[in-house]
């Protein structure tokens, strides 16, 4: 493997690794702590009904104030924001959900982006080795002469 | 597959770099291949998927228990219960004084009413994100006698997943959700439906 070869798949490792990181930085936040950051995160992932493309804590309708008013009804009696979820989708279906719940053929938007960017990165790293060994093999004629002229041009200047 | 593309295939004679012309081309083209797949597979999925409305939607309800609602009258004195109207038909329409396609729904809904409350079908009107005032405003310029009920909190629109007004349920005579549309109801609907459930009870 020569230096640029190496270089491409260290480069391309760790873009791997960052977007990975990111991934999972997303995905673990944490809790929220008060009741009404507990009340936002449930509004948050479901879609006002009156509105397009708004979530429930976004949008100013009254009907989404009324689900709010809703969500922290049952959160106070107790129930666990699955429930609070499973709620919602029971009366309005999956379409409810912001993002869809990940099983079954649902799974495939979460998967094609990494799925994707590995592949990308596959075939980057194909392309890049195919090619090295040319560069990596003989100076031919051509690049000799380029070199040395501008290895001229070079000391010239300095 | 490489025809057109001979002109790679020249000597180049110092150049040991470019490797034969005739496995460029093809890499070449499995390059453009590999650019354009995904980039048509996206175009098909939004050609399909934005030619979709997102508020044509099944109803999840349909075929299942009836949420319960107990809800305070708006044109009388106290309130209306869905327990009490078990064994009947009930048009469930929830509607606005705000809401232009319920004005033309209201002949259809009058209709139905007229025809069936004979054979004990309740056609009831949930208000909708409207004022007290406004909603019997309404009943006052079009008429009709069908009971009207308020919804504190929409609380029972939730429950029933409505996403607009008008919304029209009809509810069995075993409490279960038999239709529901969204949009000013027809009175061919609302016969066809009231029909249906009315036979479902009857069967029973």
């Amino acid at each position: 493997m020569s230096g640029r070869t190496r270089s491409f798949v260290v480069i391309a490792a760790a873009i791997v690794v960052v977007a990975l990181a990111a991934l999972m930085a997303s995905a673990g936040s944490g809790q929220p702590r008060t009741f009404d950051e507990r009340v936002h995160e449930i509004g948050a992932g479901l879609r006002c009904p009156v509105c397009l493309n708004l979530s429930v804590a976004d949008s100013p309708s009254p009907l989404a104030g009324e689900m709010r008013t809703e969500i922290e009804t049952q959160l106070r009696a107790g129930r666990t924001p699955e429930q609070i979820r499973a709620f919602f989708v029971d009366r309005y279906g999956a379409w409810i959900l912001l993002s869809p719940p990940r099983h079954g053929w649902n799974l495939l938007p979460w998967a094609v982006p990494i799925v994707g960017l590995v592949a990308g990165v596959a075939v980057w790293v194909g392309f890049v080795r195919r090619r090295a060994p040319r560069t990596a093999g003989e100076v031919t004629g051509t690049e000799h002469r380029r070199i040395e002229h501008e290895l001229a041009d070079l000391e010239e200047r300095g | 597959m490489s025809a057109g593309i001979d002109e790679t295939d020249e000597v180049r004679v110092d150049d040991a770099v470019e490797p034969a012309g005739r496995g460029h081309s093809r890499r070449r083209w499995r390059a453009v291949a590999l650019v354009l797949a995904p980039l048509v597979l996206f175009a098909l999925l939004l050609a399909t998927g934005l030619g979709r409305d997102p508020r044509e939607l099944p109803s999840e309800l349909i075929g299942r228990p009836a949420p319960t609602f107990s809800l305070p009258r708006l044109d009388a004195g106290g309130t209306i219960d869905l327990g009490d109207l078990h064994g009947q038909v009930v048009v469930v329409n929830f509607w606005a004084s705000w809401c232009v396609p319920c004005r033309e729904e209201h002949d259809a809904l009058a209709a139905a009413w007229g025809r069936y409350r004979d054979r004990g079908v309740v056609v009831l009107g949930v208000s909708f994100e409207d004022t007290r005032e406004a909603a019997l405003g309404f009943r006052d310029e079009l008429k009709g006698d069908w009971p009207l009920a308020d919804d504190p909190g929409s609380r029972t629109a939730i429950a029933y997943g409505v996403f607009g007004v008008p919304e029209t349920f009809v509810i069995a005579p075993d409490g279960t959700i038999a239709a529901k549309t969204t949009g000013a109801v027809t009175y061919e609907w609302l016969t066809d439906e009231i029909e249906g459930a009315l036979r479902s009870g009857n069967v029973e």
